[in-house]
């Protein structure tokens, strides 16, 4: 072993052995991530051996904040859990609410919850084009993407009056209509993407240099996602048909036929790599736009909110108690929200937030091994991971034993169970 | 000439090149960087960015790694850019004459142009950081990748200056910019002559690490690979190198392909005049632009950055298959029946 393959890792003991595999580690602070966390990869020479995952880089304990707040007061905090999917947290926590103290919404709330939603996805997948092309250094294609973007930006001000954070949701409805006015304007964005957003799939999916980088490469098969659990488009790109607009239809999405897009539509058959991706992703940003129309056309008149009084909705949610589960679509796939809440109570008792990042951490390690350095950024951004969204716990002191083997978990939890219910 | 006033004009010349390709290089990646912006809709730096991000960069700390080896890690940027600043004595700029035209030729420079990207290797090996060692590894994969087809270039000019000059010394690169090729050949031979061309240029963006052959850098997935521990003013003189690179190869595609001068069209001015130079020098300047935005600017706004097996592959099957393919033109050309010559009407 050489002198500079010594120095790899600073905590790190060298892989036994005289010459490959060695260790090679990206993160927590590198240029191909824009959040941290850590892959310590075995490497045979450029080629990716094995993997492992070290998270909990960017914990920041929003969970038990969330407990310590009324329910409306954890609407806002959920809304920042992450900068991209902000409706999609706020959505999922809403819904949870609802689900739990059975409060229900009014049909008009629910498509503008959905229109929200969609022009999330839009904006969030076009970001991840935008990052998708920085990796492979295509950063003309990042511009024009995020040019486009701003362009949803733009049209999501224009509705809520927010660009990232929204503040559209309430419990039992949103804060803002859509008014008769409104609508002729957000027909002319919807016109505006359609036009551009040809061009831009355009390159992405016929530019040569782009499928020399993406074809045949991170590929995770469907057995592999469907055992991972993986969620999205990261499942859907391996012809795992799962959505959960579609699998278990919810809010104004029941209203519109909605299917979930696998890439064998442009390419006729399904491999599961990068460029499936790209294909999902990019159909998905059509779909949506279709959906955001459907809703405009189908909306009617009406209530927005369940109760818009402040005063009285905070005592009715005092009021009530019981638990729920909120589910939405995230444009990352499906990100889940558990809470519990004691009926006479002011705060949310518990709380739960699975983002699907953490479903689709372990779908890396397939798509990783057999590939090459110069494929790991790629690979890494192919599955939009939202780190800030999926940490839950932060290891400050790493001297004794922190990490639990499955069975060691479970015999905790069984231990646990039993207490509680002494 | 004697010694003494050879040695003055090396002194010189080389303060004049160091200071004038380091200008120049500088000037061009202002350009590039804005042009460049312009083509991704954004409005881009200032033209003087470049400047400003050398000064910056050496008032920073200089920082060496723990684990580096001091002196390789701070001689190798010193080394990179003396190697730059050395192939612009030989290279003529306009009908400026290089400072050592007589003493070295076409073999020499592509032996020169390996110094900058060597020095880069070692720095990089030197550091002790593992991204910069795989980046390493990508430097010198690439120089074996693009030699190929630059010397199938090389020696394609050669040939032909050979078969058509015997008299004069074929790699002299006075020889070549005296008698520009395009007008001395049948239709192969400017077919031929123009894909070597082709070839040069893509060559150029490998040898500068621009993308889509800068895996050695490669931001996104070695944080800068080679130059991933470097700073303050190691990392300054590397980009200055860079900026003279620029001009070098630049200067080499103009000198190979476009020797050509616009003093000879102002009948007004004396050839060999101070006036003449000035225009010429000019011209050079457009020349070089339209190369560095050919084949820096627009391949990097165009594509993206290719993996190093890709690299390689395209380099050694179809890039040298393609400086081959003109390479045999060029020498099919002394069929006469394809002359283009007697088609124009004239002799």
């Amino acid at each position: 072993m050489s002198a500079s393959e010594q120095h790899i890792g600073l905590d790190i003991a060298p892989a036994p052995g005289k010459k490959a595999p060695y260790r090679f580690q990206v993160g927590p602070i590198h240029p191909a991530l824009k959040e941290p966390m850590m892959f310590d990869f075995t490497m045979d020479g450029e080629t990716v051996v094995n993997v492992d995952l070290v998270g909990g880089h960017n914990h920041r304990g929003i969970e038990w904040m969330g407990m310590r707040r009324n329910p409306v007061q954890t609407l806002y905090l959920a809304e920042r859990i992450c900068g991209i999917c902000s409706a999609t947290h706020s959505f999922a926590f809403s819904r949870a609410m609802e689900d739990a103290l059975d409060i229900p919404v009014p049909a008009r709330a629910e498509y503008i919850r959905v229109i929200v939603a969609e022009l999330e996805r839009i904006h969030s997948h076009l970001l991840w084009a935008g990052v998708a092309a920085h990796e492979i250094g295509f950063d003309t294609l990042l511009h024009w993407t995020w040019k486009l973007r701003e362009g949803v930006m733009d049209a999501l001000e224009y509705i809520s009056g927010n660009r990232v954070n929204y503040g559209m949701f309430q419990i039992g409805g949103v804060r803002r209509d859509i008014t008769p006015e409104m609508v002729p304007k957000i027909h002319d964005y919807l016109d505006y993407y359609e036009g551009i957003l040809g061009k831009i799939i355009h390159v992405f999916l016929n530019d040569k240099t782009v499928q020399m980088r993406t074809q045949n490469i991170g590929i995770a098969t469907k057995e592999d996602v469907v055992k991972l659990a993986a969620v999205g488009p990261t499942a859907r790109a391996s012809g795992w048909k799962t959505d959960v607009r579609y699998n278990q239809p919810y809010s104004a999405y029941a209203n519109l036929d909605i299917e979930p897009i696998t890439p064998e539509a442009v390419r006729g058959e399904v491999v599961g790599d990068i460029y499936d991706r790209i294909i999902v992703r990019a159909l998905e940003i059509k779909q949506s736009i279709e959906i955001i129309r459907g809703c405009v056309s189908q909306m009617e008149p009406g209530e927005i909110l369940w109760e818009p009084k402040m005063a009285k909705l905070l005592m009715e949610l005092k009021k009530r108690g019981g638990e729920g589960v909120g589910r939405h679509e995230a444009p990352r796939g499906e990100a889940i929200h558990y809470v519990k809440k004691v009926a006479g109570d002011e705060n949310v008792t518990y709380w739960k937030v699975r983002a699907s990042t953490y479903n689709n951490l372990l779908a890396w390690v397939p798509m990783l091994i057999g590939d090459e350095i110069a494929d790991i950024p790629l690979i890494v951004a192919s599955a939009d991971p939202c780190f800030s969204c999926t940490d839950r716990v932060a290891i400050t002191n790493n001297a004794g034993k922190t990490i639990l083997t499955g069975e060691e978990l479970h015999r905790l939890s069984v231990e646990k169970t039993r207490r509680l219910m002494q | 000439m004697s010694s003494v006033e050879l040695l003055f004009r090396i002194v010189i010349g080389t303060l004049i090149a160091a200071v004038g390709g380091i200008v120049i290089g500088l000037a061009a990646k202002g350009v590039d960087r804005k042009l460049h912006a312009r083509m991704q809709g954004r409005v881009g730096p200032p033209l003087r960015q470049p400047f400003y991000d050398v000064l910056k960069l050496f008032a920073k700390d200089n920082t060496v790694p723990d684990n580096a080896v001091g002196w390789m890690f701070n001689a190798a940027p010193v080394i990179c850019l003396a190697g730059a600043i050395t192939l612009l004595l030989y290279i003529p700029f306009g009908s400026i004459l290089p400072v050592l035209g007589g003493h070295g030729d076409l073999i020499l420079l592509l032996y020169l142009l390996i110094i900058p990207g060597l020095a880069m290797v070692v720095g990089g090996f030197s550091s002790g950081s593992p991204y910069a060692t795989v980046g390493a590894q990508r430097e010198m994969v690439t120089m074996i990748g693009y030699e190929l087809p630059l010397a199938t270039a090389v020696i394609a000019i050669a040939a032909k200056m050979n078969e058509l000059f015997p008299a004069e010394p074929a790699f002299a690169l006075s020889t070549i910019a005296a008698h520009p090729l395009w007008g001395e050949m049948g239709l192969l031979g400017i077919i031929g002559f123009a894909i070597l061309a082709m070839i040069m240029v893509i060559v150029t963006p490998a040898e500068l690490s621009k993308i889509p052959f800068d895996t050695p850098e490669a931001e996104t997935e070695l944080a800068g690979g080679l130059m991933v521990e470097y700073s303050g003013r190691n990392l300054g003189l590397f980009y200055l190198a860079d900026g003279v690179k620029t001009v070098v190869m630049g200067a080499i595609i103009v000198a190979l392909f476009i020797p050509h001068n616009l003093s000879p069209v102002f009948t007004g001015i004396a050839q060999g005049s101070i006036g003449a130079y000035m225009v010429d020098f000019g011209f050079f300047l457009v020349k070089l632009a339209a190369v560095v935005f050919f084949a820096v600017t627009v391949l990097r706004t165009a594509v993206a950055r290719l993996k190093i097996a890709q690299v390689v592959t395209l380099y050694w099957i179809p890039l040298t298959m393609i400086a081959l393919l003109g390479l045999i033109l060029m020498m099919w050309d002394s069929v006469p029946m394809l002359h283009i010559a007697p088609w124009l009407g004239g002799a």
